[in-house]
């Protein structure tokens, strides 16, 4: 499988991908390692208690979310499943605010009642967070209805793994956004694996760009590990939502570093596998790489960002650790408006 | 500045772990993500990562150590150049979760459980004297409610299987899309989970979706739609996203259509924080409560009944008549004996009272009308009055809403009971088809008389 990531991945790269200036590019490189330096932290306290229950890291498929987020608009809608930490990050939400959740303390984003796979922010359009396998293809496609309801002009971008592209209800939603024309971009996070479970012992169709052929809904297959890729399929996709014809099918070919969750060893794919993936196909060193042979930045410009960000983490981190539980009294509130 | 490398805890329920074996050796580079360990869970070997960047200064615990408890720190990376002396080992800083005291929290957890807040709903208004009333079914009453609150909110709209075009499997939604067009009134396929998760996500933007189910029997395809989002999401959200949300559909048994079609839903939403549950008897309820359903900014359960949706009832002649959730009302007063029901259980219940007065017992009927919140306040001032309380429903028996009054009853009026609380209810088997058992699985007039009488001990 890594050698058809890396053939295809070689076949954009002679249709070559829309190169990036030195300030998307420079964008992309700090987005993205936000993303990493906070899974790596948020890691770290896992491991130290601070953090409990489910936790599952974003890190390796960064340059999905930080390569469409860079051609959303204002008021483009997202949604997504429980790998969500990146997802909000690069819509904006606050950094201490996550972790804070993922600690469960009342400076959390959902006052600590949510945690990793619940979270979700009316401002920047992001509509959770689901822990429930495949139930945000239908949320996010009820999003899509409310966008053309309205007539608003904007577009959901609903995110879903390998494994939510088996679930029923996520061709229930592909049949009526297609026949409804509604504006969605359904974005299949390929990692390769659901849990443990590798795409070619759980799909009789693995090419998830296929998924909506019967539909009509038109599909491409994406090199997920390189940004400017993600920001060219996704810029082609949304301005097919924003034409009125109907929802797209993006499949990012991705990969994760870490286990599915935080207490997965991992021990159904090879080591070689993982550093192969991490040594060629690496999002964040790809862009860097770029930069330093561009000559669009210095290695001590890339370790200035390096170091902001590490500090943006460390107070993200320090917050969490520190601000306390939420109160007793919260137990009772929000259940009802 | 050189850091400690902490024994991590690897999974949810990790105490301690064994350190299986060190990759990285003192002296090494190591940058963010390099393997520094292996580690042995009581489920599995794990490798740890380095998150920090740096050099391998010292290595605290070494290869094959068992029982290495989570947060004793296994090793020191520092800065190049920077020495391992520079954080004694002695400094590590234990977890916050065992700070005890330290921690602002930790001393407000030690402190009671508080009390759930009470919930106070406003009883209805009064009609005022001399309004008109037109006599309706439960079918146009349910219409014209939908139709009133269309014209008033442009979010509101209704979607479904056969509501369209069709006018409704059962007719309920006939005439809308004649006035309010397919945009408003959409045809859905046969799809529940799928309909049900877009109306969630549509409400989740702040619109107002009335989401039919043919039946409730097939809001079971939809049912983690609405227990997992639409009623979860307010909570998990800290309170930012509420699901303003209609599920709406005939529940409970018909005529002949056996098992799978036949089911009451009342007690399975009934148990579900997040969601308020409605179940109407008369067409004036279901008017003013499906008009207070879609004005609520919670997701609502409105459980119809096919059986009721052609009987007619005075409705009051009023330009916006609205019921509030969450009130009881008296549908008869007696002294003698409460009778509790809702929707079409009040049926046998309105003609048992009438069988019972003949004997000279006069029965107390209170039609609940909403099943969450549950308006126990009623139910208790009238068993206070009664002393005797008899629930009835078409549900099952086995943690039905009526063992919930019963139970509430026994925790709030346990002195004022003459007799045990008894229950009327469906019986406890799949609706079989013949015509003469499905009488038999459903309760009838005689068992709730025989009810009231064993509580008078008559």
């Amino acid at each position: 499988m890594a050698a058809s990531a890396s053939s295809r991945s070689k076949t954009q790269k002679n249709a070559g991908p829309a190169e990036f200036t030195r300030d998307q590019e420079l964008h992309a490189y700090r987005e993205m390692l936000l993303i990493r330096r906070f899974e790596e932290k948020a890691g770290q306290m896992y491991g130290m208690g601070l953090i409990g229950g489910f936790c599952h890291l974003y890190i390796g498929q960064e340059a999905v979310v930080v390569g469409m987020q860079m051609v959303a608009k204002e008021g483009d809608q997202i949604i997504t499943g429980y790998r969500d930490h990146g997802h909000m990050l690069v819509c904006g939400m606050d950094p201490k605010g996550v972790m804070a959740e993922l600690t469960g303390r009342r400076g959390g984003l959902s006052k600590g009642k949510g945690g990793s796979m619940h979270m979700f922010s009316k401002e920047k359009h992001f509509y959770g967070g689901h822990g429930i396998v495949g139930a945000q293809v239908s949320l996010g496609t009820g999003l899509a209805f409310a966008n053309h309801y309205r007539g608003n002009g904007n577009v959901s971008m609903v995110y879903f793994g390998d494994g939510a592209a088996n679930q029923g209800q996520v061709y229930e939603s592909f049949n009526m956004a297609e026949l409804w024309k509604l504006p969605a971009v359904y974005i299949i996070e390929n990692n390769r694996y659901a849990m443990g479970t590798a795409v070619t012992r759980a799909s009789a169709q693995s090419d998830f760009s296929k998924r909506g052929l019967s539909f009509n809904i038109p599909g491409e297959q994406v090199d997920g590990m390189d940004v400017r890729a993600v920001r060219a399929a996704g810029e082609k996709a949304l301005a097919w939502c924003r034409e009125g014809k109907g929802p797209y099918i993006l499949e990012m070919q991705t990969y994760r570093y870490r286990g599915h969750s935080m207490s997965d060893p991992a021990k159904y794919r090879s080591k070689e596998e993982v550093q192969k993936m991490r040594e060629e196909h690496d999002p964040i060193e790809q862009v860097r790489g770029r930069l330093l042979r561009e000559k669009f930045a210095t290695e001590d410009e890339l370790k200035a960002i390096d170091a902001k960000v590490r500090a943006i983490v460390a107070e993200a981190a320090e917050f969490a650790t520190n601000d306390p539980e939420p109160d007793p009294s919260e137990l009772w509130t929000d259940i009802l408006v | 500045m050189a850091v400690n490398i902490l024994m991590p805890a690897l999974s949810p329920t990790m105490e301690q772990g064994k350190l299986a074996k060190w990759v990285k050796k003192v002296g090494d580079t190591v940058k963010s993500g390099d393997v520094l360990a292996e580690i042995e869970t009581d489920k599995a070997t794990m490798e740890v990562e380095a998150v920090d960047e740096g050099v391998l200064a010292a290595i605290l615990i070494p290869d094959g150590t068992e029982n290495v408890a989570v947060n004793t720190p296994i090793a020191i990376i520092t800065a190049e150049g920077e020495s391992a002396d520079a954080v004694p080992a002695a400094t590590s800083k234990p977890a916050p979760q065992d700070a005890g005291g330290e921690k602002p929290a930790a001393a407000s957890m030690q402190s009671d459980l508080p009390a759930p807040p009470v919930v106070t709903v406003a009883a209805a208004p009064d009609v005022p004297p001399g309004t008109p009333m037109v006599a309706m079914t439960v079918r146009e009453a349910l219409r014209d409610a939908m139709a009133e609150e269309m014209r008033a909110d442009e979010d509101v709209f209704i979607m479904g299987e056969e509501v369209a075009e069709y006018q409704g499997a059962y007719k309920i939604t006939q005439g809308l899309l004649q006035e309010f067009g397919a945009r408003r009134v959409i045809d859905t396929p046969i799809t529940e989970h799928g309909f049900a998760g877009i109306g969630v996500g549509a409400a989740m933007t702040g619109l107002k979706p009335i989401v039919e189910f043919m039946t409730f029997n097939f809001a079971m395809q939809a049912i983690d739609q609405i227990i997992n989002s639409a009623a979860k999401t307010l909570y998990m959200s800290g309170g930012q996203m509420g699901c303003p949300i209609v599920f709406r559909g005939p529940n409970g048994a018909a005529a002949r259509v056996a098992a799978q079609h036949s089911q009451d839903f009342a007690a399975w939403y009934s148990q579900i924080p997040g969601l308020k549950v409605v179940a109407p008897y008369t067409a004036a309820d279901y008017k003013g409560l499906m008009k207070s359903a879609i004005r609520d900014p919670n997701p609502i359960i409105f459980l119809e009944n096919e059986i009721l949706y052609g009987q007619t009832f005075d409705v009051p002649k009023l330009d916006d008549y609205t019921v509030p959730i969450g009130k009881a009302r008296i549908h008869r007063t007696g002294k003698d004996v409460t009778l509790v029901s809702w929707s079409i259980g009040m049926t046998y219940a309105v003609k048992a009272a009438e069988e019972l007065a003949k004997e000279g017992i006069e029965a107390e009927i209170i039609d609940l009308r909403t099943i969450r919140p549950m308006d126990t306040d009623t139910i208790i001032a009238s068993v206070q009055k009664t002393g005797r309380c008899v629930t009835v429903e078409e549900g099952y028996p086995q943690s039905g809403v009526g063992a919930e009054i019963a139970a509430r009853v026994m925790e709030r009026a346990f002195d004022w009971l003459d007799a045990p609380v008894l229950r009327v209810t469906g019986k406890d088997v799949p609706m079989p088809y013949a015509a003469n058992l499905e009488k038999l699985a459903l309760p009838n007039v005689g068992e709730v008389i025989q009810a009231a009488k064993a509580v008078l001990y008559r």
